[in-house]
């Protein structure tokens, strides 16, 4: 894992000193509100609808156990005793006092985090690959330069005010797990002519009121031309950008409005520009420091299972059900990377309790080496438990209550704040979440209905992810009708290497009526499906037609 | 006017907390501590001392909504103002109690 060097103690160091003062200075009397918000913004502070939210970077969704112990501690002593874990690997505490803010930050300091650029018009928090590094399908790890992004995309100057947020993914692994097509920026890893590393550059995805899947302006980058590469993007997008309206200010837009190819021109013939005949080059001297702190930890010899992990997967019903969906193929013999749902039948999408990050931190350091991930898919992951452990494991998170078996499930719900805290929704997102949660809570019928997803949106934000899902989706997003809250619901889009856009079924459902309609989509499906086949795969050979016929029959 | 009943809000500076704007002047966490305004010009009035209130940096972003009288008290019009009064409804240990009469204002 990356540890700060002396550069990094103190630069968040002065960071927290300074928006000290800032707090003392508004509280004070010596910022106006108008003055003070772009500052707590830059630091990451929001105020909702009942309270400010401090909104803490998780790098590319990595955790130490030390750190998760810290992000508890907070939870506990400035907030209401739990967390809020986002699609973007960010925590968000709902209710901290604003004096209490810079104290927060010089706790976060202490482990080596922060909040800086988790809001404004830069580049936000790196997301990657929850599983980079130990995925079994993973080309190269995509961690050493989501690094070097983060690095070099930290207060960097000419890149601070951008006409609007500008998001990066990176993904190692042809198995997209980070959406890469649905950001400003996606890269993906891929090998060269001559099978060096490099990456694939996408661009100008998004979601938001205007969703639109990125589209390739490179094939193929050699890996020490990156930032390079990437400054000529922002450069272009800083040039051209639209800073007149706020609706089109994202590089998406700016894409589409220039066209594709007249914009992969424009990036090539700045990054020409600035490389002349020499492209500037990350030195390999740097890209080996970096790498250095994610050199594989020290694995052991282990058996890929066991007599007594064979008889328990035999023998125990639910313990072979939650090793179904929430182990996944880990490139080490004899390990698992084991994903903890944060979604327990009726709970909070992404919420987590104090006490069940500190078990999370004990298991890892317990069923591993201290390390955790945040999924963008509000799950927490353990990245290297021994597979003989699994059954061990399993019964640890059963007792802490974190062992439901529906990764990937119809019940793994993706669902942002809605209106019951964000001050920009429409709608409630979470209590939908929890209804269809719990309809669905038989876990024999979510196996049996198989992979599906729930993606939830309290406006046209998405910051629920509502367009796209993982492997085809039911997208609801909440839209306000007079005062009272309404649901749109889309089908079929996919955030994965084939991503898609979902489409919208027809007229909104109310409250009511909104878990019948998923219900009756999913039977639909069911009734439908050939043998073998998913929900996308139904989708996409019956289309939209009797899924509509079916939820507006009544009607 | 569907709605002419309304009442002032703001989030109050040090912990962000909603808080409505009392006949006496002062910040309430209560909704039924709420001054009720018809007439534009009790609003603009409301609306003014709000604004010395943000100058005074007791409250931030203040603004007005529709509210309906009723027995029990004032009930916000939007689903919005209901939760804002209320708290989150997924966490009700969080909430407040809203309906009740203004008792200690
Ligand atoms: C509660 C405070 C929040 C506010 C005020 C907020 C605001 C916004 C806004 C205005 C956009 C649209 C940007 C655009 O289209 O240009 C957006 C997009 C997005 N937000 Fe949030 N958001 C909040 C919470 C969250 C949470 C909790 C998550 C994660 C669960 C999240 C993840 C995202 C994502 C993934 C997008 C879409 C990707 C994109 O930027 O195109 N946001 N947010
Ligand atoms: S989608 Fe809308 S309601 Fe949900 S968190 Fe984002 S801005 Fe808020």
């Amino acid at each position: 894992m990356y540890r700060y060097d002396e550069f990094d103690h103190t630069l968040v160091a002065e960071r927290v000193a300074q928006f000290r003062d800032q707090v003392n200075r508004r509280v004070a009397g010596g910022l106006s509100e108008d003055e003070f918000k772009p500052l707590r913004l830059m630091n990451g502070l929001y105020l909702q609808l009942h309270a400010y939210m401090l909104r803490v970077a998780i790098p590319y969704g990595v955790l130490s156990a030390v750190q998760m112990r810290r992000l508890a501690h907070i939870a506990r002593k400035y907030d209401k005793g739990y967390g809020h874990f986002t699609t973007r690997q960010n925590i968000q505490y709902n209710w901290p006092d604003l004096e209490d803010v810079p104290d927060i930050l010089e706790e976060l300091a202490e482990v080596e985090m922060h909040a800086i650029q988790t809001s404004g018009n830069c580049i936000r928090n790196v997301t990657a690959d929850q599983f980079a590094g130990v995925a079994a399908d993973e080309f190269d790890d995509p961690r050493v330069y989501a690094e070097i992004i983060r690095q070099w995309s930290t207060l960097h100057p000419e890149f601070s005010f951008l006409p609007r947020k500008f998001k990066i993914a990176i993904t190692g692994a042809p198995n997209d797990r980070a959406a890469v097509k649905v950001h400003d920026i996606g890269l993906r890893m891929v090998a060269g002519p001559d099978g060096t590393p490099g990456f694939e550059v996408i661009v100008g995805g998004g979601q938001g009121r205007t969703p639109m899947i990125g589209y390739v302006v490179r094939d193929y980058l050699p890996v020490p031309q990156l930032l390079a590469y990437l400054e000529a993007v922002l450069r272009v997008y800083n040039q051209f950008g639209r800073r007149d309206n706020l609706y089109k200010a994202r590089i998406k837009i700016l894409v589409h409005e220039t066209g594709k190819e007249e914009f992969t021109r424009l990036v090539e013939e700045e990054f020409a520009a600035m490389a002349g005949e020499d492209p500037p080059a990350l030195p390999g001297a740097e890209l080996a420091r970096i790498r250095a702190y994610f050199q594989p930890p020290a694995y052991a010899d282990l058996p890929a299972t066991t007599p007594e992990l064979d008889l328990a997967l035999a023998g125990n019903r639910a313990f072979a059900r939650w090793v179904k969906t929430a182990v996944a193929e880990h490139k080490q013999a004899g390990y698992a990377i084991v994903t903890i749902s944060l979604k327990p039948i009726g709970g909070i999408p992404g919420d987590a309790s104090a006490e069940e990050m500190d078990a999370v931190a004990d298991l890892s350091e317990r069923f591993g080496f201290g390390e955790i991930r945040v999924s963008h898919e509000q799950n927490l992951v353990l990245p290297d438990v021994p597979r003989r452990d699994l059954f061990a494991l399993w019964q640890a998170l059963d007792a802490a209550g974190l062992a439901t078996a529906n990764v990937g499930l119809v019940s793994d719900i993706i669902a942002c704040p809605g209106l019951d805290y964000c001050n920009l929704a429409n709608a409630r997102s979470i209590p939908i979440a929890q209804e269809i949660s719990e309809r669905f809570a038989d876990l024999d019928r979510q196996h049996d209905i198989g992979e599906l997803k729930v993606k939830i949106s309290g406006c046209i934000n998405a910051c629920g992810h509502h367009h796209v899902g993982h492997i085809g989706h039911i997208g609801i997003l909440g839209v306000d009708r007079k005062g009272v809250e309404f649901y749109q619901v889309t089908l079929g889009g996919n955030a994965t290497e084939s991503a898609a856009l979902g489409d919208i079924v027809g007229p909104s459902f109310s409250g009511e009526a909104i878990t019948d309609a998923v219900e009756t989509i999913v039977a639909t499906y069911i009734d439908r499906r050939q043998a073998g086949e998913r929900f996308l795969d139904t989708y996409r050979r019956i289309g939209m037609k009797p899924f509509k016929e079916a939820l507006y029959a009544a009607h | 006017m569907a709605h002419s009943h309304q009442i002032v809000t703001a989030n109050r500076l040090r912990d962000g907390a909603v808080v409505y704007l009392t006949a006496q002047g002062r910040w309430s966490e209560t909704l039924a501590c709420g001054a009720v305004v018809e007439e534009p010009a009790a609003l603009a009035d409301l609306l003014a001392q709000a604004e010395r209130s943000v100058a005074d940096r007791v409250v931030v972003a203040p603004y007005a909504f529709a509210v309906t009288p009723r027995a029990d008290g004032p009930h916000p019009v939007q689903k919005r103002e209901q939760i804002r009064a209320a708290g989150p409804t997924v966490h009700p240990q969080f909430g407040r109690a809203t309906g009740l009469a203004c008792a200690a204002e």
